[in-house]
């Protein structure tokens, strides 16, 4: 193995490496890839002092810039809350009427509600607000814990059957599971549920009606209308939470029913809830 | 040049050159990971933080089991769009008694790390059976033998003594009583349900997650869903957000 021989043609040295009488030179690293080196540890060199960059023991160096993913994250979200301030404000602050007597702030809040319905609601209460079984249709103009922009956010703020203190609690006993009646009394009730429909009559001697009278009418009213503000529901509209056919009325009579809305206050900020309240008004057509 | 004539003659001998490629690659790693363990700012402690009960534990087992971190992240970054819509963003010191920790890097189905409290128990059910049942457009397969199959309680005392070798502060009281414990979060008003409560904090959640009085996995995996962000408060805290280091 022959080294420092000069190739007379390249006039490079050769690394003294010969396959087939091809001879390998050892030709220097090209001026580019140099070049691109030095100036990679020259980027480093700067990036030391303008960012995070050397452990020190229990610190670190902080670099001249400043630059910190929470801070990032907390101004970013301080820049959008300060676009956003006068109209935000103005959801948190005004009356539900001065509101909806602005187009401008009007459309702003329905704006800032369809996008949180879609994240938080949608899930339970479906797309636009169509409902599903155990979750109230909200495009309609039945409600059981009131419908106008304040009593929703009320019920937003607090839940139904939530952990907040003021939740709206509402409970239907489980009357078959806890022995309050007998499984006859149930199939008598059922099929007297049924038919309510066509409204309580006065003075009706049947069984059923003897028995929602003095089981089921102290919530649900002696007319079977519901008691707005209680939890329980008008029985008499054709509107079924659950499903108004034998099986769900039954089931429902047997387990009780305690349905459950989280609270939506430490999630969402007073804006926030009030937009909803105003959108979830507009799906249901009662704006007034 | 002198750097080149000396790595010149590294080449030239391989072992050498072996060691100094060791040695070359694992200052990076050195570097990036070793200070991670000593700097102040990146090991927090929160004076809230709880451990999984058992019954969390069981589901959180489950979870892992059915492969639900490969659609689900459970790690909010510290960007913009993030916060706002899934809400605070994940401290690392959340994430001390996940082992292995699921942040997952996938986002088939939305982040849930702050998904505990968001939606009831009754449509965690209805959504692990059918997804389809309450969200029609969803894409996320059913799970309907969470609801027959029975939990499998008796080795949670191992789980937990097995998280403890690896730093999660499971006393030998909560380690023996593991079986009890899971059993008793499930059904509040059985007579080991004061027990949980004394062992694992106030802030823990007995009830019957799956609305039936028999305990299957869906009741763990109900819990695990509900704790979900809720192991500490400290990221909800007003000023953390704003928090300067």
């Amino acid at each position: 193995m022959s080294v420092e021989e000069r190739d007379p043609v390249s006039g490079y040295l050769t690394t003294g490496h010969v396959w087939n009488g091809i001879t390998e030179l050892n030709s220097p690293v090209p001026r580019i890839v140099f070049a691109f080196m030095v100036v990679t540890h020259l980027y480093a060199l700067v990036a030391w002092f303008l960012l995070p960059a050397w452990p020190l023991g229990q610190t670190f160096t902080k670099g001249l810039l400043g630059i910190d993913q929470k801070t990032a994250v907390a101004a970013d979200i301080a820049a959008a809350n300060a676009d956003r301030a006068d109209w935000m404000d103005a959801l948190a602050t005004h009356d539900f009427e001065t509101i909806r007597a602005d187009p401008d702030l009007m459309a702003r809040a329905l704006a800032t509600a369809e996008p949180l319905f879609g994240q938080n609601c949608q899930v339970c209460h479906g797309a636009n607000g169509i409902g599903g079984p155990g979750y109230p249709r909200l495009n309609d103009n039945i409600w059981v814990w009131g419908g106008t922009a304040d009593e929703i956010a009320t019920t937003l703020r607090v839940g139904i059957n939530a952990d907040h203190p003021d939740t709206h609690f509402a409970q239907m006993p489980a009357f078959g599971r806890d022995g309050l009646l007998t499984g006859t009394e149930i199939s008598v009730l059922t099929d007297y549920v049924q038919t309510l429909g066509a409204g309580v009559m006065a003075d009706d001697p049947s069984d059923g009606a003897l028995l929602f009278q003095t089981n089921c009418a102290g919530c649900h009213g002696e007319d079977a209308r519901g008691i707005s503000g209680s939890g329980a529901p008008n029985l008499t509209d054709g509107d079924w939470l659950y499903g108004g056919d034998a099986t769900n009325l039954r089931h429902g009579l047997v387990v009780g029913r305690q349905g459950q809305m989280p609270s939506w206050q430490s999630r969402l900020t007073e804006a926030e809830i009030r937009a909803m309240a105003l959108y979830v008004e507009d799906l249901s057509g009662t704006a007034p | 040049m002198a750097l080149f004539k000396a790595h010149y003659n590294l080449e030239k001998n391989s072992i050498a050159l072996v060691i100094g490629i060791i040695l070359a690659a694992s200052v990076g790693g050195i570097v990036e990971i070793a200070p991670l363990f000593t700097i102040d700012e990146t090991v927090e402690t929160l004076p809230d933080m709880r451990v999984y009960t058992p019954l969390e534990l069981a589901g959180r087992n489950i979870y892992i089991r059915e492969g639900c971190y490969a659609c689900h992240s459970q790690m909010i970054r510290t960007l913009r769009d993030e916060v706002e819509r899934y809400g605070p963003y994940s401290l690392a010191a959340e994430s001390q008694y996940d082992h292995p920790m699921l942040w997952g890097s996938k986002r088939t189905g939305p982040d849930i790390a702050r998904l505990g409290g968001k939606y009831s128990d009754d449509w965690h059910v209805a959504h692990l059976i059918n997804p389809r049942a309450v969200v029609p457009t969803s894409i996320m397969p059913a799970y309907p033998w969470l609801a027959t199959a029975p939990l499998a309680v008796d080795d949670l005392g191992a789980h937990l003594a097995a998280l403890r070798t690896l730093g999660v502060p499971y006393t030998d009281e909560m380690i023996a009583n593991a079986p009890r414990d899971a059993e008793a979060q499930a059904i509040p008003d059985s007579a080991g349900a004061a027990g949980v409560t004394e062992r694992y904090g106030e802030a823990t959640t007995l009830r019957r997650f799956s609305g039936t009085p028999r305990l299957t996995e869906m009741d763990a995996v109900v819990a695990f869903l509900q704790v979900l962000g809720q192991l500490t408060q400290a990221p909800y805290a007003p000023d953390a957000m704003l928090e300067q280091p």
